[in-house]
């Protein structure tokens, strides 16, 4: 077990024809680990995010969750029954939600265990209660998304995700298209499930959160992995000029 | 598929097209008189021209064409109106399409932006001058399209007429339905006539477009 | 001869079995219209090249001929291979037929108006692509195109009109059937065609609820 890293990216590369948006690209993270990605716009730091749960397939290298392989080379129908069992286990969080319009905020979260895990309706409600009770919503239960603020959009969205019980989190920016007095309840709940020793991968532009709740910082440019380290290191004392240069025009803000 | 009977028939077919090549000529010409003269009613300053011209589209777009046309053509002499079927069709598509129209063309009246009017109100123009000048020609360019579709339906729609015996092309389809048991076949001739008129009126009205847009 | 309208209410149970029958096949063609729609909208978009291109020829010679002209087909064609339907199915299935086509159109550009982040939210938790489609994308679509198709079923309600000349025993054919008893055809068609203007009504005023409920949850 100890052996075996919980998520385990080797030798990750990507391109779009001629642009290579991900260079051989290797990291590990443990169990309970909180890992932020940071970096400019173009760095690939979402791209990587996106190719852990196959949104984004790599081009070359090997994904791996919890011994398992995630981008498996199979034929198609059992690539796709694969990518949809091994996505049940991978939570994301996007930029703009993806919240159901057309479901209300119960069947949002409700939908996916109860047509992929056959769980019962009345359970289902049951966590769907308990997921929002979580994220300090239990009052918009049977509220439509479109009645809800950016902020509250993305607690539910997350709260979808933790229903289905994921092994690892992912966040895309989570709290990019929120305006400033929302993020905040953004970032508590995200915190309250790194206290829950929830795993963790986050790409962010807020460098005071990554530096207050993450374990490792990752920063990347042009497809690398420029630099990497505990937050103290990262942001208080980086190596590297292109991390120096990046963190003195987002630091400063 | 039968080829011979397809060869020994189609030359009543083309004498059918140039019909309904007629019917589609006329109403549209109707329509396009009755939908300006509904538009303008419809943006009148005054109410009662402006509920005369509601009730008209509202009346005709809420019944169906079909009942128009037989109400005009076998009501009609009743009320001392004697028209020939191809008349009372043609008046009959005309006035119904002309509802549609008026929607169309008060549509893209309406549609012009409202700070047009006022720019030119402030330049000192009347009313009329405004109208005229500037919200017609704007309005004019972008009701094209539109009023396209409703070319389009009208062509499709002047097959009405078939049922109080105008010898235009469904008309013809159905007497040969009739007499040869090759519906599909006649469904085939017809069809591919339909089809190049309304492929002829489209490129017209692309053509009426494209030299819209660069004046 | 004047115009009497007092031997309308002589008829009014034929009027009012015919305003039966056009509602009937209004809401028979109007179904087989949403759900054929919605069917051949997604053969149109997903389904296997010889599925599709015989179905874009279907689509393309029912956009491009009247209706009326469908009908003679369908309701001949079918009896010269042999099945003999009821004029009322040949009327429904005619009309539906058509309409779906129609309605197909409207599903596609809405299918594809779907944003790109329902797919990736609802693949992210594990649906399958069909899952995807049959519980996120067609719903929404659905909703979206509903004011559209409501103005499509308005239009298949004064279509409905043509399956009289197929002998479906609708609003236009009870009231030609009055005219042959009475010659007075200007005082029934006006009849016919308040009836029709009423059933439109009514149908506006649930297609305008149908609007606002959905715009309620959007």
């Amino acid at each position: 077990m100890s052996d075996t890293p919980f998520v385990d990216i080797r030798h990750a590369a990507k391109s779009f024809g001629a642009l290579e948006v991900l260079k051989d690209i290797n990291l590990t993270v443990e169990r309970g680990q909180i890992v932020a990605i940071i970096g400019p716009s173009g760095s690939g730091k979402s791209t990587l995010l996106r190719a852990i749960n196959e949104l984004d397939p790599l081009t070359s290298g090997e994904v791996w969750l919890e011994g398992v392989q995630i981008n498996k080379k199979l034929p198609h129908r059992q690539y796709e029954k694969h990518v949809n069992q091994v996505r049940q286990d991978i939570g994301m969080v996007f930029q703009h939600f993806n919240l159901f319009p057309h479901l209300s905020v119960r069947d949002n979260i409700t939908l996916a265990p109860k047509m992929l895990k056959g769980m019962s309706t009345a359970d289902a409600n049951k966590l769907a209660e308990e997921q929002l009770a979580n994220v300090g919503l239990s009052d918009k239960i049977d509220v439509f998304p479109s009645r809800l603020s950016g902020g509250q959009k993305q607690r539910v969205a997350i709260a979808r995700a933790l229903a289905m019980k994921p092994k690892v989190m992912l966040f895309d920016e989570a709290t990019s298209a929120l305006d400033p007095e929302l993020v905040e309840e953004v970032n508590l709940v995200m915190k309250k499930l790194a206290e829950q020793h929830m795993t963790m991968i986050i790409v962010t532009h807020e460098m005071d959160f990554a530096a207050s709740v993450c374990d490792r910082v990752l920063f990347m440019d042009q497809g690398v992995v420029v630099e990497e380290g505990p937050p103290s290191v990262i942001f208080q004392n980086p190596k590297e000029e292109r991390t120096k240069n990046f963190l003195r025009k987002h630091l400063s803000r | 598929m039968d080829i011979d009977l397809i060869l020994r028939v189609y030359p009543f077919f083309i004498e059918a097209a140039v019909v309904t090549l007629q019917l589609s000529v006329l109403t549209c010409l109707l329509g396009l008189a009755c939908g300006t003269l509904g538009a303008s009613m419809r943006l009148s300053r005054l109410a009662p021209l402006r509920w005369i011209a509601a009730g008209y589209v509202s009346v005709f777009r809420g019944t169906p064409a079909l009942i128009q046309i037989f109400l005009l053509y076998f009501g009609g002499p009743q009320i001392g109106i004697q028209l020939d079927a191809f008349a009372a069709g043609t008046i009959a598509l005309g006035v119904n399409i002309g509802a549609y129209m008026t929607e169309t063309i008060r549509g893209a009246i309406v549609s012009v932006d409202r700070g047009q009017t006022e720019a030119s109100r402030t330049l000192g123009m009347s009313k009329g001058q405004t109208m005229r000048k500037v919200i017609l020609p704007q309005a004019a360019r972008m009701m094209i399209r539109p009023l396209g579709v409703n070319i389009n339906a009208l062509i499709k729609g002047t097959a009405l007429v078939a049922p109080i015996s105008v010898i235009e092309l469904t008309y013809t389809a159905q007497r040969f339905i009739g007499s040869t048991y090759k519906p599909f076949e006649m469904f085939l001739i017809a069809g591919i006539l339909y089809m190049i008129i309304i492929y002829a009126a489209g490129q017209g009205i692309k053509w009426l477009d494209r030299r819209a847009q660069i004046v | 001869m004047g115009l009497d309208f007092t031997v309308i209410p002589e008829y009014f149970d034929v009027l009012l079995l015919g305003m039966a029958w056009t509602v009937a096949i209004t809401i028979g063609a109007g179904l087989l219209s949403f759900f054929g729609g919605i069917v051949f909208g997604v053969i149109a978009l997903y389904g296997h090249w010889t599925i599709r291109l015989p179905f874009r020829l279907f689509a393309w010679l029912f956009m491009g001929t009247p209706l009326l002209l469908q009908l003679f087909l369908i309701y001949f064609g079918l009896i010269q291979i042999g099945i003999d339907l009821p004029a009322f199915v040949a009327g429904v299935i005619g009309l539906g037929l058509h309409f779906a086509v129609y309605n197909s159109e409207l599903i596609q550009a809405s299918i594809l108006a779907v944003d790109k982040g329902q797919y990736e939210g609802a693949r992210t938790l594990g649906l399958s692509s069909g899952q995807t489609l049959r519980r996120i994308v067609i719903p929404q679509a659905v909703q979206a195109v509903v004011p559209p198709m409501g103005n499509n079923m308005i239009a298949l309600l004064k279509d409905s009109a043509l399956v009289s000349v197929i002998g479906v025993a609708e609003l236009t054919l009870a009231s030609q059937q009055a005219i042959s008893r009475t010659y007075r055809p200007f005082e029934f068609y006006i009849a016919a065609a308040a009836c029709y203007y009423v059933i439109n009504l009514c149908l506006e005023a649930v297609l305008r609820r149908l609007e606002r409920r959905i715009a309620a949850q959007r």
